[in-house]
């Protein structure tokens, strides 16, 4: 009955534990491994013109993440302007900046962080508009008809027709229709405008969408342009630019349909620039940035809600239930000696401010020259408090010396010796000098090198990046440590030491 | 890899009590919280069996506070050879055994020698908890010294030998005789060096005796004999063993007893954590015997059933292992020393 019960609550926390872990491993995107890293773009666009005097009003579109990137993060600098951003259904989101009373060279900025999606969200949202009449008369509506007849008659269904008119408006054979409409020295976005007429002509919904390449340290970026055409419930995109069709989560989608860029009222000269950079952000950033509001929430009320400091309080605070679990396998299945029940713990904590060697050697040298003082001490028959604060002052002062000393030696390592937990220490050597006196020397040597074991051991597994990392960034791991727990205290094996000691029994 | 598992095997097929078991199945649900600070001081041990009339060595006096360590010399000078002991000591740390004087200074039993100031400093040190559990400040007993019956002067090298029964539920279901040796430093613990031998549950003589997890048939210091020792008083050693159950209500405890000269056997202290190198020196595992308990429990209603019952079921079948071959004379003897 007990059994099951525990067996039961252990599955349980273990379940919650590897449940959350795995649902913001996999739907959340936090990472696996500490040093993943995603790229993050800075898109800057500069619009300056010349201001007439009276009111002006600048406008312009903003990236609209939708494929495969996502817009985590945008300001806008315009000193003295108002703005407004205005949602255009199908087309696009527009800033406004506008200024009552303005003279001379004007500068607004518009800032934009951009990282590749983690959720696909597709383009489906805008609903299908409906078919336009065709703007083409005459000679150009003769042409169209002639391509269109000629792709439909080779495609099945809406996807191949599109395809297949911007395969021929691509690369147009000469003399023919396709090279009548686009044009002499057709530009991409002429191609796009070509090609979004014609699908519609073809009865296929179809839109022009501009974007810029994502592309590292690029000061004057240009848009590029493609068609989107709608099937299926939602709308596809189709390149142009073999570049953009080979890497389409280098596109940075900004507004849809052939309206221009920027306008401007109330002033002349308008030019704008649009310059990108590349960063790298740890990817735990990068996942945090981009929840929906539910999910923020949640990481809100996560360690990550916490100041910087407290965070890294809580970096160590969460390994040590890592060191203690690892502690009580080796006493109960291993069968350590150990000097008090989690010192060895706490050893390995002070190792992680000086490193493994050096806090192994000043550990040895202060519990050493402590015992010495210790054995003194008894001669002088004190008692115990005031013995054990004696004791302290004299470890301090090892301590002390010990750092002057090191970094007079130019071993920098020294320094961070006054962190090791000096009431620890000396009540070590306390015990150790008692265990020394009553169970003899080998007794108090085996305890204290159990204790150095576990504690490098302890050490080793909570120094590990990847430890840290993990219940860091998981902390409901701890809930399956807590688990394995307490499956531990039910072991009723016998321990590894035991095998040895009870070895005349095993015939 | 494979020895390990081999040794597993065995130690379980021969019913070794390994520390985790002894704590999760039996020391866990047997042993009731509250029932710990009756054996863990041992003044209120005293009481206890005194109530019950139990024999126990004499109080003479306790130190609870600091103050009182002045009227240390006053107590003593009543008495010739006593000995001090802290009442939550564990393992025997912090006992000092007088054994006489000279020139105002105490003899101890360990051959030396302390003066007044030695004596009321390690009084002040047991009162400030040195050597208690947990380290909780702590009382000093001042006790009777046991003048250890003959039977086993032979086998002991200074210190006091004992008796260590273990009581499952009040089955008496293991037993040994611990004696001191040099090496333990008149220590009767076996992890210290002493020599702890078996004991035949049924008649009280005690079997093959182990000293460093190694079987001997001498006691390394004085090199006499000490297997087929019988325990004299046996009936009443059991008889105590037994009834040690009402007096806490610990289902697993172990009993320690002495056998003084004129008062015959004494209980000296109550464990509720008893070790479990008594296995090593029966040579026999303990879960085998606490599984039959176990189900012979509902049947072992009065005092005198269970004493028939462990008699009756943990006596010693087939001879002797070490005092009668030779050949674990030869190779047990020499296990140290011998460098192939």
């Amino acid at each position: 009955m007990r059994r099951a019960h525990l067996f039961v609550l252990s599955g349980l926390l273990a379940a919650i534990g590897c449940g959350f872990f795995l649902y913001k491993l996999f739907a959340l995107g936090f990472p696996l491994q500490p040093e993943q890293r995603t790229d993050v773009w800075r898109v800057e666009v500069r619009l300056q013109f010349e201001a007439a005097g009276g009111p002006v009003k600048a406008s312009l579109f903003l990236p609209h993440g939708t494929h495969d990137v996502v817009v985590v993060d945008q300001s806008f600098v315009s000193p003295g302007y108002g703005i407004v951003t205005e949602p255009q259904p199908g087309r696009g989101i527009r800033a406004v900046y506008s200024i009552r009373e303005a003279q001379g060279m004007q500068a607004v900025y518009y800032r934009a962080v951009v990282q590749p999606a983690r959720l696909k969200d597709a383009v489906s949202r805008d609903p299908a508009p409906a078919v336009q009449p065709s703007p083409l008369e005459g000679a150009e509506r003769v042409a169209a008809e002639s391509v269109v007849a000629a792709a439909r008659q080779r495609s099945s269904d809406a996807a191949t027709f599109a395809s297949l008119i911007v395969e021929q408006l691509r690369e147009p054979p000469k003399g023919r229709e396709a090279a009548f409409l686009l044009g002499p020295q057709p530009t991409s976005r002429r191609i796009a405008v070509t090609a979004v007429q014609l699908i519609r002509f073809g009865g296929v919904p179809a839109r022009m969408a501009n974007g810029i390449v994502l592309a590292p340290e690029r000061r004057d970026a240009q848009f590029a342009h493609w068609v989107e055409f709608h099937a299926d419930g939602r709308w596809r995109p189709l390149y142009i630019n073999d570049a953009d069709r080979a890497a389409p989560h280098q596109l940075l989608p900004w507004w849809r349909g052939n309206m221009p860029f920027a306008e401007l009222t109330g002033g002349a000269l308008l030019k704008h620039d649009i310059s990108t950079s590349r960063s790298y952000e740890l990817a735990t950033q990068a996942a945090l940035n981009q929840q929906r509001a539910l999910e923020r929430k949640l990481v809100e009320f996560s360690l990550f809600g916490l100041p910087l400091q407290t965070q890294a309080l809580f970096r160590t605070l969460l390994v040590i239930p890592v060191g203690i679990l690892l502690l009580a396998i080796l006493r109960n299945v291993v069968g350590f000696k150990t000097f008090g029940t989690f010192m060895p713990v706490l050893i390995a904590l002070a190792f992680r401010q000086t490193g493994l060697a050096w806090g192994v050697l000043f550990f040895c040298i202060v519990v050493a020259l402590g015992l010495a003082v210790r054995f003194y001490l008894e001669r002088l028959k004190l008692l115990l408090v005031p013995r054990l604060a004696a004791v302290v002052i004299v470890v301090i002062l090892i301590i002390a010396m010990l750092s002057v000393l090191s970094f007079k030696l130019g071993l920098d390592r020294g320094l961070s010796l006054g962190l090791f937990p000096i009431v620890i220490m000396t009540m070590t050597i306390e015990r150790m000098t008692l265990v020394w006196e009553e169970r003899g020397a080998r007794e108090a040597l085996e305890q204290a090198a159990g204790s150095i074991a576990v504690g490098a051991l302890c050490y080793l597994v909570m120094n590990l990046r990847m430890v840290e990392h993990l219940f860091f960034v998981f902390p409901e791991l701890l809930l399956t440590v807590l688990a394995v727990t307490l499956l531990l205290g039910r072991y009723s094996g016998y321990r590894l030491t035991e095998l040895f000691r009870f070895r005349v029994l095993a015939r | 890899m494979m020895s390990w598992l081999r040794t597993r095997t065995l130690l379980k097929r021969n019913g070794v009590l390994g520390i985790n078991r002894r704590n999760a199945q039996y020391m866990l649900p047997y042993n009731p919280r509250s029932a710990y600070p009756l054996v863990d001081d041992k003044t209120l041990t005293k009481q206890l069996a005194l109530k019950a009339g139990v024999a126990v060595p004499a109080l003479y006096g306790v130190i609870d506070i600091q103050q009182q360590v002045r009227t240390l010399p006053r107590l003593l000078a009543q008495y010739t050879d006593f000995v001090v002991k802290p009442a939550r000591g564990s393992q025997g740390d912090g006992i000092i055994v007088v054994t006489g004087r000279a020139h105002d200074r105490y003899v101890c039993a360990d051959g030396s020698h302390l003066d007044g100031h030695d004596m009321g400093f390690h009084v002040s040190n047991i009162l400030s908890g040195i050597y208690s559990l947990g380290g909780q400040a702590d009382k000093a007993l001042i006790e009777y010294r046991v003048h250890f019956d003959p039977v086993f002067e032979a086998v002991t090298y200074r210190g006091v030998p004992d008796v260590r029964i273990i009581v499952f539920r009040g089955v008496p279901v293991m037993a040994m005789v611990r004696l001191p040796t040099r090496v333990s430093g008149g220590k009767a613990n076996l992890h210290q060096g002493a020599v702890g031998t078996g004991v035949d549950m049924a008649t009280g003589r005690t079997l093959t005796a182990v000293c460093r997890g190694a079987i001997v048939t001498e006691h390394p210091d004085t090199g006499n004999p000490v297997s087929g020792i019988q325990i004299p008083h046996w009936d009443t050693l059991i008889d105590l063993a037994a009834r040690s159950y009402e007096l806490t209500g610990l289902g697993y405890q172990g009993i320690d007893i002495v056998l003084d000269r004129d008062q015959g056997p004494l209980m000296l202290e109550l464990n509720a954590r008893p070790g479990l190198a008594i296995q090593i020196a029966n040579q026999a595992g303990l879960r085998t015997r606490l599984e039959k308990v176990e189900r012979a429990l509902p049947g072992l209603r009065t005092v005198a059933e269970r004493i028939a019952f462990a008699r009756e079921q943990f006596a010693h079948v087939g001879p002797i292992e070490g005092a009668t071959s030779a050949r674990a004379r030869g190779s047990a003897g020499n296990e140290d020393s011998d460098r192939p």
